[in-house]
C-alpha cells in the first residue's frame, strides 16, 4: 500500500497522544507518509494543552498514560464545547469489553485495540478527518 | 379514738364485702366468664397471700428492733420469683400435669404414692401451721384493741367488752373458709370465688399501707429527708446485727417459705389456671413485695422518734395515725392487717384441710369397715364434710395456742417458727424434682428427724406462756436437765441465735439423712415410675406411666368410683370426653390401661394421688409394673437429652465451619479477581510491545521505497522490543513459580563483600553508559549472611539498574553502603534520583513510576521480584523512608551464626 499524499489528507492534523515511543514513531511513520501533519504529546497532563494549541482534526488518544489517563483526557475534550467537534480514535492495549463500553459511552469516535493493523488505523483516520 | 363498736362494725362490714365478692366471682366462674380471674394480675395478687399480718405490721416492728433485718423477708421470694424458669416452672409444670391438690400431695405422689409420706407432710403443716394461724388472730385482736382504744395493759386479758375478739375473728374466717373454700366447683382444687379475694385483700393492704406510708412521711415529719434526719435512723439504719447469720438465714428461709408454706403452694401451684401466668407474676410479685416494703423503714423510724418509748413497735401503723388524731387513716391501717390476717387464714385454712381430709380422714375411713365406704357410699360427701369440720378444728387449734404462747412474743418471731417448721419440706421437694434417686425413705426419715428437732429446739420453747412452767425450766435446762440436751443450745452449740441454731439443726440434719438413706435404700418399682414422670416433666407426656403399669378395671366400677368422688354429673362428663379418645381399640367393658390411668389422675386431682391410688387398685386387677419399662422410660429421656446435647454441639460444629467455608470462599473471590487483574495487567504488557512489533513489521513488509537507514532503525526496534517481551514472559513465569512456591532457594553462607563486590562489578557498564557515578563502601567482614548467591545477585541488579536508568539528577549518583545488625546484613542502595513518590504501590504487580522513561521502561514486575525473593530468603526489602532526595532501598540477610 504505497500510499501518497493525497489531496483530501492535504493540511489536515493528527494529535497523537501516547507514551510508548516506539508506537508514536510508527504512528507518525505512516500518517506523514499519508500526508498528515502530526503532533504528538506524551504526558496526559499536557494533552488537552495541546488539543487547545493545534486544533487538530483528529487525535489520536492512548489509554494508559503517565500522570491522567485516557478516559479523563476524553471526558474534558467532548465537555469543551469548543473541542467536543474534534474526533477522537481511542486506541489501547486495554482490550476489555468493559472499556470500549466505558469510551463509548464517552462519546469516542472510533475505538481500536492494540495491537492494530496500519491500514485500519489509517482508514479510521481518513474517515474520521472527513466528517 | 374510735369505739369498739364502730370498729367491729366496720371489720363486719368489710367481711361481708368480701362475702359478695368471692359469691359473684364463683358464680362468674360457673357460668365461664372469669376472663379478668384468671388473668395473670389476680393470679400475682392472689400471691401475695405471703404478706400476711407478720409483713404487715410485723415489719415495722422488726424494722424498728433489728433495722434491715425485715427486707429478708421479701428478699426471699424476689429471688425465687425472679428465677421462675428454673425452678417455679418445673413445679407449676409438674402441679398441672399430675393434678397435685397440695404440698402433701406433691411429696407423696413423687415419692410412690405413698399414704404414710403424705400424713407425715399433713402433720407437719398442721402443725407448723397452727402458730402462723394464732398469730394472725393476735394481730388482729391486738390491732383491735389498738384501735379502739383498749388500754395496752389490758391486752392479756381478751375478753373486752364482753366479747372475745379472738374467738370471733376465729369464728367469722372459719365460716368464711367453709363457704367458699369447700364448694369444689370441679375435680382441681381451684377456688375463684376465694382467689378473687384474696386478690381485693392484696389491693386493700397495699392500698392502706402506703395511705398510712404517704402520711406519716410527708405530714407528720415533713418529708423523706426530714426522716432520715431523726437519730433513730442512724440507729436503725447502721445497727451492727444487719448483715449477720441471721439475715442469710432469714432470706434462705423466706426463698423456701414461697415454695414451702402450704398456703403458698396452694395459691402458686394448685390455683394455678396458666403456666405462662408466672411470667407476669416473676416481675410483678417482686414489685408488690417492693412497694410493700417501702415505706416500712421511714414508718419504723418516726414511730421510734415520735411515739412515746414505751409504745410498741408492732402497731406503729395504728399508733401513729392516732397519735395526729387521724383515726379514719387509722382504721384504714387496721382493715389493711385485718385483711392481711384473713387472707392468710383462709387459704391457709383451705390448704389444710384439702390435706387433712384427703391424706388422713378418707384414707382412715376407708380402711373403718363399719362405713363401708369400700364399696359404696358417697367419698364426695365425706370429703366436703372432713374438710368443713378441718377448718373449725385448725382454726380451734389456732385459738388455743394463741392463748397459750406468750404473750408478749413479738409478731415476728412466731411467723418464723412457722417458716422454719415448712422448710422441713424443702429438701424433700427439691430431691423430688431433680434427684432421680431420691427414696421415700430418705425423705421419711429426714422430715421426721428435721421436724422433730425442729420441735425441740424452736415449737417448744416458744410455748414458754404454759402455766406450769414446765417448758420454761426444760428450755433453761435441758432435757431431764443435761446440758447437751438444750433446747437452744443443742450438743453445747451456744453463743447463736435460737434461729439460725434451729435452722442449722432441723435443715442440716433433714438433708443428711435423706442424702444417706436414699443412697442406701432401693424404690420401690411405684416409685421408680414416678421419680421418672416427675424429674423428667417436661420430656414425659402425661399418659406415660400406662406404658409402664398395666392392670384391668371393668368400666362399670371405674364408673361407680368417679361418680362416688366426683359426683355422677362430673362423672358423666368424664366418660363421655374419655370414650371419644380411648375406644379405638379396646371396648369400653374392658378399658385399656391408658384409660384408667387417665381416670386415677383425674380421681388424684380430687382426693390425692395416694387415695386414687388406693381406691383405683382395689378395682383393678393384675396389677403389674414393668421394671423394664421403667428403665426403658429413663434410658430415653436420657436418650433425648443426650441427643439434643449432640445436636447442639453438631449444629455449633456446622455453624463454625459455615463460618469458615464463607471466610473462604470469600478469599477465595479475592484471589480470584486479583488473578483477574493480573492476567489484564499482563495481557496490557504484552500488547504494547506486541504493538511497535506489529505496526513496524507492516511497515516493512508493505513498502518498498523505505531508506535503508529507516529500514534498519525499524528493525531494531522489533528487534529491542522482542527483547523486552521475551524478557517480560520470563519474569511473569517467575513470579509465576515464585508465588506458587516452586523455586528453590539455597541458604549457604555468603560472603557479603563478594556478593555486593560480583554485583556491582556487573552492573558497571550500564553504568558508565549512562553517566553514573558508582559507588561502594563495604568493608570487609568476618560475618557471613545466609542466602542463594544467583537470587542475592539477581535482587541486587534489579535494584542497581534502577537506580541507574531511573536517575534524571544533573550529577547522576548511586551508593552502595552496608551495616550489621542485631541480626542482619543490612545492605543499602542510595541514589540522588527524583525519588519514589507511590511508596505504598512501588513493589506491586506491573506498578511504575510517573516518570519512568519509555525508553528504560521495564516490566514493572521487577521489585515485586526482588521483595518475594529477599522474603524466601528469610530476608527484606524496604524502600528507607528519611532518605532526603532521591531513593533509598534497604536490604536485610539473615547473619550466619
Amino acid at each position: 500500500m504505497a500510499t501518497q499524499p493525497s489531496n483530501a489528507t492535504l493540511n489536515k492534523t493528527v494529535l497523537i497522544v501516547e507514551d510508548e515511543l516506539h508506537i508514536i514513531e510508527s504512528l507518525r511513520f505512516i500518517l506523514q507518509r499519508a500526508g498528515y501533519l502530526v503532533h504528538e504529546v506524551h504526558d496526559g497532563n499536557d494533552a488537552v494543552n495541546s488539543v487547545r494549541a493545534h486544533i487538530p482534526d483528529v487525535i489520536v488518544l492512548d489509554l494508559m498514560l503517565p500522570n491522567k489517563n485516557g478516559f479523563e483526557i476524553l471526558k474534558e475534550l467532548k465537555s469543551d464545547l469548543a473541542l467536543s467537534n474534534t474526533p477522537v480514535l481511542m486506541l489501547t492495549a486495554k482490550g476489555q469489553q468493559q472499556d470500549r463500553a466505558n469510551a463509548e459511552q464517552l462519546k469516542v469516535d472510533a475505538f481500536i485495540t492494540k495491537p492494530f493493523s496500519n491500514q485500519e488505523v489509517l482508514s479510521c483516520i481518513d474517515h474520521l478527518s472527513k466528517r | 379514738m374510735l369505739s369498739a363498736n364502730f370498729v367491729l362494725a366496720t371489720a363486719l362490714i368489710y367481711v361481708l364485702v368480701l362475702f359478695l365478692l368471692a359469691f359473684a366471682s364463683d358464680r362468674q366462674s360457673r357460668r365461664g366468664g372469669n376472663r379478668l380471674i384468671r388473668s395473670p394480675l389476680v393470679y400475682t395478687l392472689s400471691l401475695s397471700v405471703y404478706c400476711t399480718s407478720w409483713t404487715f405490721y410485723g415489719a415495722v416492728g422488726s424494722a424498728a428492733r433489728n433495722g434491715l433485718e425485715f427486707a429478708a423477708i421479701y428478699l426471699g421470694p424476689t429471688l425465687v420469683f425472679v428465677g421462675w424458669w428454673f425452678f417455679l416452672r418445673k413445679l407449676v409444670r409438674i402441679g398441672h400435669t399430675y393434678r397435685i391438690t397440695s404440698i402433701a400431695d406433691l411429696i407423696s405422689s413423687r415419692f410412690g404414692k405413698s399414704t404414710g409420706l403424705a400424713i407425715l407432710v399433713t402433720c407437719i403443716a398442721v402443725i407448723s401451721t397452727t402458730p402462723y394461724i394464732a398469730l394472725q388472730l393476735k394481730a388482729v385482736t391486738t390491732s383491735f384493741q389498738v384501735v379502739s382504744g383498749i388500754s395496752v395493759l389490758s391486752l392479756t386479758d381478751s375478753t373486752i367488752g364482753g366479747t372475745n375478739t379472738a374467738l370471733w375473728v376465729a369464728i367469722s374466717m372459719a365460716l368464711f373458709t367453709i363457704l367458699f373454700g369447700t364448694r369444689n366447683l370441679d375435680a382441681n382444687e381451684h377456688h375463684p370465688g376465694v382467689v378473687a379475694a384474696i386478690a381485693f385483700e392484696a389491693l386493700v393492704k397495699l392500698f392502706a399501707i402506703l395511705a398510712v406510708g404517704f402520711f406519716v412521711v410527708f405530714s407528720m415529719a415533713g418529708g423523706i429527708n426530714q426522716v432520715f434526719e431523726y437519730p433513730a435512723a442512724t440507729v436503725l439504719l447502721y445497727s451492727e446485727q444487719s448483715f449477720s447469720w441471721r439475715w442469710v438465714n432469714l432470706l434462705l428461709l423466706s426463698a423456701i417459705a414461697i415454695i414451702c408454706l402450704p398456703r403458698q403452694f396452694q395459691t402458686t401451684v394448685v390455683e394455678n389456671s396458666n403456666e405462662n401466668h408466672l411470667k407476669t407474676a416473676s416481675w410483678a410479685f417482686p414489685l408488690y413485695l417492693f412497694l410493700m416494703s417501702l415505706f416500712v423503714i421511714p414508718i419504723a423510724i418516726a414511730g421510734l422518734s415520735l411515739l412515746p418509748e414505751d409504745a410498741n413497735p408492732d402497731m406503729f401503723l395504728l399508733t401513729l395515725p392516732i397519735s395526729a388524731g387521724q383515726n379514719s387513716l387509722a382504721l384504714l391501717a387496721f382493715i389493711g392487717g385485718f385483711s392481711s390476717a384473713t387472707s392468710m387464714v383462709i387459704v391457709a385454712n383451705i390448704a389444710l384441710s384439702i390435706m387433712i381430709s384427703n391424706h388422713i380422714i378418707v384414707p382412715l375411713a376407708l380402711k373403718i369397715p363399719l362405713l363401708r365406704l369400700n364399696s359404696r357410699g358417697d367419698i364426695k360427701y365425706l370429703l366436703r364434710t372432713s374438710r368443713r369440720i378441718s377448718i373449725g378444728v385448725i382454726l380451734f387449734l389456732g385459738y388455743v395456742y394463741y392463748r397459750t404462747s406468750a404473750q408478749s412474743d413479738a409478731l415476728a418471731s412466731i411467723g418464723l417458727i412457722a417458716f422454719v417448721g415448712v422448710s422441713q419440706f424443702c429438701p424433700a421437694i427439691i430431691a423430688g424434682m431433680f434427684w432421680r434417686n431420691a427414696t421415700a425413705k430418705g425423705v421419711t426419715v429426714g422430715m421426721s428427724a428435721g421436724f422433730l428437732l425442729w420441735a425441740y429446739t424452736l415449737f417448744l420453747p416458744s410455748l414458754t406462756g404454759s402455766p406450769d412452767g414446765i417448758i420454761a425450766h426444760f428450755v433453761e435446762q435441758g432435757l431431764w436437765s443435761i446440758e447437751a440436751l438444750k433446747p437452744q443450745a443443742l450438743f453445747g452449740l451456744t453463743n447463736i441465735d435460737p434461729l439460725v441454731h434451729a435452722v442449722f439443726w432441723s435443715l442440716g440434719t433433714n438433708i443428711f439423712c435423706l442424702i444417706v438413706v436414699s443412697v442406701w435404700s432401693n424404690q420401690s418399682p411405684l416409685e421408680q415410675l414416678q421419680s421418672a414422670l416427675f424429674v423428667d416433666v417436661f420430656r414425659n407426656q402425661p399418659g406415660t406411666e400406662s406404658r409402664v403399669l398395666q392392670r384391668r378395671a371393668t368400666s362399670r366400677d371405674l364408673y361407680w368410683l368417679t361418680q362416688r368422688i366426683l359426683g355422677s354429673a362430673q362423672a358423666r362428663d368424664l366418660f363421655q370426653q374419655l370414650s371419644d379418645n380411648y375406644t379405638d381399640h379396646h371396648s369400653l367393658d374392658t378399658p385399656d390401661p391408658r384409660f384408667i390411668a387417665h381416670i386415677e389422675r383425674h380421681l388424684a386431682g380430687s382426693i390425692g394421688a395416694s387415695t386414687a391410688r388406693t381406691l383405683v387398685s382395689q378395682i383393678a386387677t393384675g396389677e403389674t409394673i414393668s421394671l423394664e419399662e421403667i428403665i426403658n422410660l429413663v434410658d430415653e429421656t436420657q436418650q433425648v437429652v443426650e441427643y439434643s446435647h449432640r445436636l447442639e454441639k453438631q449444629s455449633e460444629t456446622l455453624k463454625s465451619t459455615a463460618r469458615k467455608l464463607t471466610q473462604a470462599n470469600e478469599q477465595l473471590q479475592q484471589i480470584d479477581s486479583q488473578k483477574d487483574e493480573f492476567l489484564s495487567q499482563v495481557s496490557h504488557e504484552l500488547r504494547t510491545p506486541m504493538t511497535s512489533i506489529r505496526s513496524m513489521a507492516e511497515i516493512l513488509l508493505d513498502s518498498n521505497n523505505i531508506a535503508d537507514k529507516q529500514r534498519a532503525h525499524f528493525s531494531r526496534i522489533i528487534y529491542e522490543e522482542s527483547i523486552r517481551l521475551t524478557r517480560l514472559l520470563d519474569e511473569i513465569l517467575e513470579i509465576s513459580r515464585l508465588e506458587h512456591g516452586e523455586m528453590d532457594i539455597k541458604h549457604e553462607h555468603l560472603n557479603p563483600e563478594k556478593c555486593i563486590s560480583r554485583a556491582i562489578e556487573t552492573c558497571l557498564g550500564i553504568a558508565h553508559r549512562g553517566g553514573v557515578s558508582l559507588n561502594c563502601d563495604v568493608p570487609t567482614t568476618t560475618s557471613t549472611m545466609i542466602g542463594d548467591p544467583d537470587r542475592f545477585h539477581q535482587v541486587m541488579i534489579n535494584l542497581l539498574t534502577n537506580a541507574i536508568n531511573y536517575n534524571t539528577a544533573q550529577n547522576p549518583r548511586v551508593e552502595v553502603s552496608c551495616r550489621i545488625s542485631k541480626s542482619y546484613y543490612e545492605v543499602y542502595i542510595q541514589d540522588n534520583g527524583p525519588g519514589i513518590e507511590d511508596r505504598e504501590s512501588v513493589f506491586e504487580k506491573f506498578s511504575r513510576g510517573p516518570n519512568e522513561s519509555s525508553l528504560y521502561r521495564g516490566s514493572g514486575l521487577g521489585l515485586s521480584i526482588s521483595r518475594q525473593l529477599m522474603h524466601k530468603m528469610r530476608g527484606s526489602l524496604e524502600l528507607v523512608d528519611d532518605s532526603n532526595c532521591g531513593a533509598c532501598f534497604r536490604l536485610k540477610m539473615p547473619l550466619g551464626v
